[in-house]
């Protein structure tokens, strides 16, 4: 009789039992935040559509001090969203080679993040400037 | 032993299918020298404490890759590792994660032994080739391409930092994809279009979520990750390209 029995372990929690897979789940979940985000801005687009009086409701609605501290904890959850994609973004694409040399993981994150930096300061002068 | 000998204590995961339904813990007391290693410790329980502990060991230099355990909960090679880390706090040592066990400490690797037959781990000519037409020539840059692919001990460890392989045993994985890609970027090898089918399976490159703990803990640097990833965007441009360029054959 053939006495091998191989035992599968459960998969049950798998994401609690290792600190590199909570950080996973962590990162993952801000892109609930980044969803979150486009709706409000889609809901604001949809009462654009709708005429000056809903605009203005719901700009208004923006106003809410829920609404502010939402904004706030989005922000922070977007910002940690950006930092891990770029985080991992050398691991998902092919070798960059300048001069000979591979480009190191850092200086792909680091110009990635330099990048959303710049995208976004760019995006806050621009509207600034029209709201002036 | 002399008095000031230091003492840690290593659990292990025992499983024995002739006697046990389920895995248990068990707890030896080992005592240990600043340059051992946890494969030495768990030597020494097999030599000195119980001879009936199983698991696989060979070269002791993180060459060979059988000796992968779970130890404190990491995928580590067990002759890499060493006691003193851990001391005066207790060791943990379990069989490898996300694969079967088939006995204490020993994994049943047969799926990946499976996987690695199914990718065509060798060169396979453009076009055959005669002796006397001479060896195939690589400049320093195409060797570039592969190398660090080429690095794979078959360890396992990626196997058991890879949850979506945990959670679907057929995900063809962080090694087998590493390797197959080893080959498919070699300018000797003409096989890509045979092993490309594997990537864009099921069982592909797909069930990869970008975690990216294989390559963390990969012990010979091959970052099986960016492997995985690469064969996403190879895979997803021969999709979305073949409406340009109608090349027949698309299964």
């Amino acid at each position: 009789m053939n006495k091998r029995r191989p035992y599968v372990r459960s998969m049950d929690g798998w994401w609690r039992k290792n600190p590199f897979f909570v950080e996973y789940m962590i990162h993952e979940g801000t892109a609930l935040f980044v969803a979150a985000y486009a709706g409000i801005l889609l809901n604001g687009l949809v009462h654009l559509s709708q005429g000056e009086a809903a605009w203005n409701v719901w700009l208004l609605g923006l106003k809410s001090s829920w609404y502010i501290g939402f904004h706030v904890l989005t922000l922070i959850a977007l910002g940690y969203h950006t930092y891990t994609w770029f985080k991992i973004m050398p691991r998902t694409m092919p070798p960059v080679v300048v001069g000979g040399q591979r480009l190191s993981a850092w200086a792909i994150t680091g110009s990635g993040l330099a990048v959303a930096a710049a995208a976004m300061a760019a995006l806050l002068g621009l509207v600034w400037g029209m709201a002036r | 032993m002399s008095d000031n000998q230091k003492v840690i204590e290593i659990e292990v995961l025992r499983y024995h299918p002739e006697k046990d339904k389920e895995p248990h813990k068990q707890v030896f007391e080992v005592p240990f020298t600043d340059d051992m290693s946890v494969l030495q410790g768990v030597q020494y329980i097999k030599d000195y404490l119980d001879g009936s502990l199983s698991f696989r060991w060979s070269c002791r230099m993180a060459i060979c890759g059988s000796c992968g355990m779970m130890i404190n909960g990491e995928p580590s090679l067990s002759c890499q590792t060493f006691l003193r880390d851990y001391y005066p706090a207790r060791v943990r040592v379990e069989a490898l994660s996300h694969f079967p066990i088939e006995r204490d400490l020993v994994i049943n690797m047969e799926g990946f032994m499976e996987k690695l037959e199914s990718i065509q781990p060798y060169i396979i000519p453009k076009e055959p080739r005669t002796l006397q037409e001479g060896e195939y020539l690589q400049t320093p840059e195409q060797l570039n391409e592969y190398e660090q692919f080429s690095s794979c001990i078959n360890c396992l460890l990626c196997y058991a930092a890879c949850p979506q392989f945990g959670l679907n045993s057929s995900f063809i994985g962080p090694a087998a994809t590493a390797l197959l890609h080893r080959y498919n970027v070699d300018s000797r090898d003409g096989g890509k279009a045979e092993r490309m089918e594997l990537i864009n399976s099921e069982e592909g490159v797909f069930n990869c979520t970008a975690v990216g703990y294989c390559s963390e803990v990969c012990p010979k640097h091959v970052d099986p990750a960016n492997a995985v990833n690469q064969n996403k965007t190879i895979s997803a441009a021969d999709y979305f390209l073949r409406f340009l360029t109608p090349k027949g054959g698309a299964k």
